[in-house]
């Protein structure tokens, strides 16, 4: 296996942005018929490194060999071209074309100049037809590509990536939106890629993922190269302690058990919400949340979880169900009713629906409470700068100043601002989606503490997390849903493995097995 | 695999048969309204809106839009009159005015995507620059004399029946077929649809994004160019006020046509049918004869708000069944 | 010293209140009467009291732009409902001559501006309703007006021009007020009453978070939708105002004409005050200065003689200039320019 033949060798890269030096000495060495992992955490570089292989970016230093010739790939098409292909995160099928199409755009095949020289649709699709019979993907060409669920999407924007005979296939984040099952059906299609001797270079922020799949794993830390190593040699924890730069403690220390006491758990629960149900994104079900309780909600990706919060939120509109609120019913059906109710919901995706990046840190944290207020009972910018220090300084947020607009701070620091949005609203209820997703380990483990600390004075926390091993640290209890119903429950202390098992578990098909 | 077709051609079935309809209502309401001339007479009389609306189709599937156009219809006028009035052999003048179409166009196109700027604001400021360009060069209407465009604008093109086209309709017809044909199954015309369906997504397939974007705006600036000259046939004057709020008719046809204002869905074919509808709307307030002028204003505006509501259900259908 | 400059370089009206203050200059350098301003039959005049007597309408207009532009939206709808209220104004109040020669209206002022605003906020409504409650892009839902608008007018006016014989009503755009244009008046009176909303209450927030982030606004509970709306209700009424002083300074109401064109103007005042298209930033100041540095050009243009023709050619190249500078890719290519030949005279 070391013999492997390297087809693409990058040497001492180096690519500065202004005021940082986003890549310095890198080395990345792919070979033939081997998947690499590269790894780091963010802001290592893995981004960059891909955009310099890719040809957007031209590196300041460095070199890159394809096959043991130089080559400087000067945009993404040229870069194809080369052999060098590439699925970025932000890749997406155009979903007003069909499949066939999204294949083969940009690399038409044409009738003859007999014929008018024109798109050839029907060779299109049979070459499309043929590329994916050969990948083992079984999909209508002719059908428009918005129409496919994303996990397709996925399979065939690789397939697209591949169709140039790319001799090196680069897969940025791939898996970061499909659930189990659809991972496993793009480790078949890498798996067959692997063997026709592609070199693959796959990013991943899941470490089972890398040991599942990857040969060999480049790991990056700031901008730097930390080292190459074969998968059988490092192991999970080494692994980590490469990217993070420092020797972990044997197992993260978790914070001590918040003392729940057995009354809280049996007065009327805070949040109370029966039957809700949502066609398409959510089966009826039943959820209750007490006072300083912190709630897990457990599952794989597409198993309801964001779902439900965000019906719980009003966000989604849900179909049925009603929902009380301190044992009364209460209408809620739009965001700001669930401001009212004093319900906090930190969003999934930060950028998207979290921060307003051009808005200050205070004036960022003072907008859910200055909405609730409503229009006229306006807070001062003193007060909302006394409420900003104030937060800023218990949730520990890194910020030049609280003028500072919050697009300039880090993953992290934005995550704790907007909790603390919703900490200044004093809510009885939050929903935390995803809260430690794409920030560094250290940030995790703070922002863990906070949430407990947050239950312990009493707010009810509803905590979402793809990574079950938070779920179970932090949880006083643990729902668990799969295919968009709930599972079942555990209580405080279930093993992990006990989470997979209700997740794993065959879904019930007949009435009475639920009885 | 039948539905899907069916399900993307409906815009376009919805607005062929609303066309059939006002024809419908036409005949059975006006006598002689259902002689083939009074349809002919819809291209005849529509050729620039036409020409110019199929060029305003690609700007608006590459998810733009074009302001411009009826200020650089009202330029191409004015220089075709000048230059005639000067001397100038017909086709030359026509030649030039085809050029300054497509570099202004162009120029348009360049601003808009190397410094990333919002076409509408671009093209508005275009729209002021044509218009400001045609009263420089004459405040007055210039009559157009010249033998050749007079014979051009008289020409019938006989087509049985005592029925018979114009060179400018038959110009329309020949730019819609063309341009069936460059959306269809050229590599510039499906860029085109894939700007229009994620601009960015388009970018990391490797298409040639910056050049097709630059190129839908110099497309439209050239249509409306030849709009301008099929103008002249029509008007045998150059004149700065000439095709005043003419775009707005343009992005009407074009929408009433099916395209989707947000880009990326819509046919060419359906923007002719567009065309065609807003023909029918003034023929049929013309038969009538006791409508007053502005209710096509009216009628417009209110299919205008019928297609948009029904792209809009149309788009949430999918987006759900999605 | 230096410091100070850059950060005034870098304040948001740097830029336009130099481009005003050129124009200014200019003038006067050409016409050094053109900043002369006397006192006569008790009030002022001159060119400058004239520039801001025009300006007002679009002063106005431009204000409840800016406010539709910060929430991401745009209206181009605005020069179609400054006809409607122009043409409801001048139907209500039209004039009949009484006995003894007095002109009296056909309704009580108050009435016929009442109506006239009223129909014009529900324009602005009706716009916002189809941006928030349809979902249509702000652009194509006001195109439906934009459209349609001019036919309602021209519907109303019977496609006449409606003369108007009602002498009170002149007040508006022709009268003076402790020796300003009421018309003047008007619009700072709109400015400071949109000023002191937006910062005595949560709309200025609220507003720049909807414009910043429209997802993120609605999940932290603001009632985007609700603001929204009164965004484009106040721009539809801010149009009826502009069309009520448009009307009473021509004495009649053109369905045709009245605000041809004003949507661009509108959107170009804003632009030059220095607004965001994109949302989120916006300058109310900004955007007066923008509309007076639009008048003035016109004023200028008028008074050195210069056939008035020009004028469209210079509003089109001020707004490829504004659109320029504004663009992040084109400082960085000029920024490159200018490093480059700094590097090579090293």
């Amino acid at each position: 296996m070391n013999e492997a033949r390297i087809v693409l060798e990058a040497r001492g890269i180096a690519r500065a942005f202004p005021g940082v030096q986003a890549l310095d000495g890198v080395e990345l060495t792919l070979r033939a018929g081997e998947v690499h992992a590269l790894m780091g955490q963010n802001g290592a570089g893995k981004s960059t490194l891909i955009k310099v292989l890719t040809g957007v970016y031209a590196p300041d230093a460095g070199v890159i060999k394809l096959l043991g010739e130089e080559v400087r790939p000067t945009s993404p098409l040229h870069a194809q071209d080369l052999g060098i292909s590439a699925v970025h995160q932000e890749s997406h099928l155009l979903p007003n074309l069909t499949v066939a199409e999204n294949i083969c755009a940009g690399r038409y095949p044409r009738h003859g100049w007999l014929r008018g020289g024109g798109i050839d649709w029907r060779e299109t699709n049979r070459r499309a037809r043929a590329l994916l019979a050969d990948l083992g993907l079984e999909l209508d060409v002719d059908q428009l590509a918005g129409g496919l669920p994303a996990a397709l999407q996925q399979l065939a924007t690789v397939a697209r990536a591949v169709s140039t005979d790319a001799r090196v296939l680069i897969l940025d984040e791939p898996t970061s939106s499909l659930d189990a099952g659809e991972v496993q059906a793009l480790f078949v299609l890498i798996r067959k890629l692997r063997d026709k001797g592609v070199a693959i270079l796959f990013v991943t922020h899941f470490l089972d993922q890398v040991y599942e799949i990857c040969d060999r794993i480049t790991v990056l830390r700031n901008g730097k190269f930390v080292g190459e190593y074969a998968c059988a040699r490092l192991d999970a924890h080494a692994l980590v302690s490469a990217m993070v730069g420092r020797e972990l403690a044997a197992a993260a220390a978790s914070a001590p058990p918040a003392e729940i006491s057995g009354d809280a758990q049996r007065s009327t629960p805070v949040l109370a919400a029966r039957g809700i149900s949502r066609r398409g994104q959510l089966q009826p079900m039943d959820i209750e949340l007490a006072r300083g309780e912190v709630l897990g909600l457990a599952g794989l990706l597409g198993s309801g979880r964001t779902e439900l919060a965000r019906v719980l939120f009003a966000l989604d509109k849900r179909d049925t169900g009603s929902i009380e609120i301190d044992g009364k019913a209460v209408s809620l059906d739009k965001p700001s009713d669930a401001l009212a109710l004093g319900l906090g919901f930190c969003p999934e995706d930060r950028k998207e629906s979290g921060i307003v990046a051009e808005l200050s840190v205070r004036e960022n944290i003072a907008l859910a409470l200055q909405a609730r207020m409503g229009l006229a009972k306006f807070l001062s910018p003193a007060e909302q700068r006394t409420i900003a220090e104030k937060l800023v300084a218990a949730l520990g947020i890194k910020t030049a100043s609280i003028e500072t607009p919050i697009g300039q701070l880090s993953g992290g620091n934005q995550q704790k601002a907007i909790i603390a949005r919703w900490l200044a609203t004093n809510p009885r209820v939050l929903f935390l989606d995803e809260p430690t997703r794409g920030i560094d380990v250290a940030a995790k483990q703070e922002l863990m503490n906070e949430i407990l600390a947050l239950a312990r004075g009493g707010t009810a926390v509803l905590f979402i997390s793809a990574e079950i091993e938070e779920v179970v640290r932090v949880a006083d209890r643990i729902v668990v849903l799969r295919d968009r119903a709930k599972a079942g429950e555990l209580p405080r202390g279930a093993s992990e493995e006990a989470v997979y098992a209700l997740i794993a578990q065959p879904a019930a098909r007949a009435p009475e097995a639920n009885a | 695999m039948n539905a899907l077709m069916n399900r993307r051609l409906l815009p376009l079935a919805v607005t062929m048969a609303l066309f059939v309809a006002m024809a419908a209502f036409g005949a059975f309401t006006y006598d002689g309204f259902l002689a083939p001339q009074v349809f002919l007479n819809l291209i005849i009389d529509n050729a620039f809106l036409c020409i110019v609306a199929v060029g305003m189709t690609f700007v608006i599937l590459s998810g733009g839009i074009d302001l411009s156009v009826g200020a650089v219809i009202a330029l191409a006028t004015m220089i075709s009159a000048a230059l005639l009035a000067a001397g100038w052999n017909p086709y030359a003048a026509m030649a030039v005015v085809l050029v300054v179409g497509a570099v202004f166009g162009g120029l348009q196109g360049y601003l808009i995507q190397r410094f990333g700027l919002a076409p509408f604001i671009v093209t508005l400021a275009g729209m002021f620059f044509a218009r400001g360009c045609c009263y420089l060069i004459s405040t007055e209407s210039i009559p157009i004399n010249d033998a050749t465009y007079a014979a051009i604008a008289q020409a019938r093109i006989p087509l049985g029946g005592g029925a018979s086209l114009t060179i400018g309709g038959l110009i329309a017809l020949a730019v819609v077929v063309l341009a069936m044909r460059v959306a269809h199954a050229t590599e510039f015309g499906r860029t085109v649809y894939a700007i229009g369906g994620g601009e960015s997504s388009a970018r990391l397939m490797g298409l040639k994004v910056d050049g097709t974007k630059i190129g839908v705006y110099l497309l439209s600036g050239l249509s409306a160019a030849l709009a301008g000259i099929v103008m002249t046939f029509y008007m045998l004057s150059g004149y700065s006020l000439h095709a005043m709020g003419l775009e707005l008719d343009a992005i009407a046809a074009v929408v009433i046509g099916g395209t989707l204002l947000a880009g990326g869905v819509g046919y060419v074919a359906g923007t002719l049918f567009g065309v065609l509808i807003l023909g029918i709307i003034q023929t049929l307030i013309a038969f009538d004869g006791s409508l007053s002028s502005w209710w096509t204003r009216i009628v417009v505006g209110a299919l205008l708000l019928l297609f948009c509501l029904l792209q809009r259900l149309f788009e949430g259908r999918t987006h759900k069944g999605a | 010293m230096k410091n100070m400059f850059r950060l005034l370089m870098r304040h948001a009206l740097f830029w336009p209140s130099i481009a005003l203050v050129l124009l200014l200059a200019g003038s006067a350098a050409f016409n050094p009467a053109f900043l002369s301003v006397s006192w006569h039959d008790g009030h002022l005049y001159g060119n400058l009291i004239d520039i801001l007597n025009r300006a007002a309408p679009l002063i106005i207009v431009s204000l409840g732009m800016t406010l539709v532009i910060a929430v991401r939206g745009l209206d181009i709808s605005v020069g179609a409902v400054v006809a409607i209220s122009a043409a409801v104004a001048a139907l209500m109040i039209g004039g009949s001559f009484s006995a003894d020669g007095a002109v009296n209206s056909d309704y009580p002022l108050w009435a016929a501006l009442a109506t006239a605003l009223a129909v014009a906020a529900a324009c602005g409504l009706w716009n916002g309703l189809l941006v928030v409650k349809a979902g249509m892009q702000p652009i194509v839902a006001t195109l439906i007006l934009m459209v349609a608008g001019r036919g309602i007018a021209q519907l109303l006016t019977g496609g006449q021009i409606i003369t108007i014989y009602y002498a009170p009503f002149f007040t508006l755009g022709n009268g003076y007020l402790l020796g300003l244009p009421v018309a003047l008046w008007i619009a700072v009176l709109t400015w400071v009453a949109l000023h002191l909303l937006l910062s005595r209450t949560a709309l200025g927030l609220f507003v720049r978070a909807i414009g910043g982030n429209p997802e993120a606004a609605r999940v932290a509970g603001v009632r985007s939708s609700a603001i929204t709306l009164c965004v484009y209700t106040f721009c539809g009424l801010a149009a009826g105002i502009a069309g009520l002083i448009v009307s009473s300074n021509v004495k009649s109401a053109d369905a045709n004409n009245a605000g041809q064109l004003l949507e661009l103007d509108a959107i170009l005042a804003v632009t030059l005050g220095g607004t965001a298209l994109t949302g989120g930033r916006f300058t109310l100041a900004g955007t007066i200065i923008g509309a007076l540095i639009i008048q003035t050009l016109t004023s200028m243009i008028y008074s050195l003689g210069v056939p008035p023709e020009v004028n469209l050619v210079v509003k089109a190249a001020l707004v490829f200039t504004v659109m320029l500078l504004q663009s992040a890719e084109f400082r960085a290519l000029v920024g490159r320019a200018t490093r480059g030949t700094r590097a090579t005279s090293r």
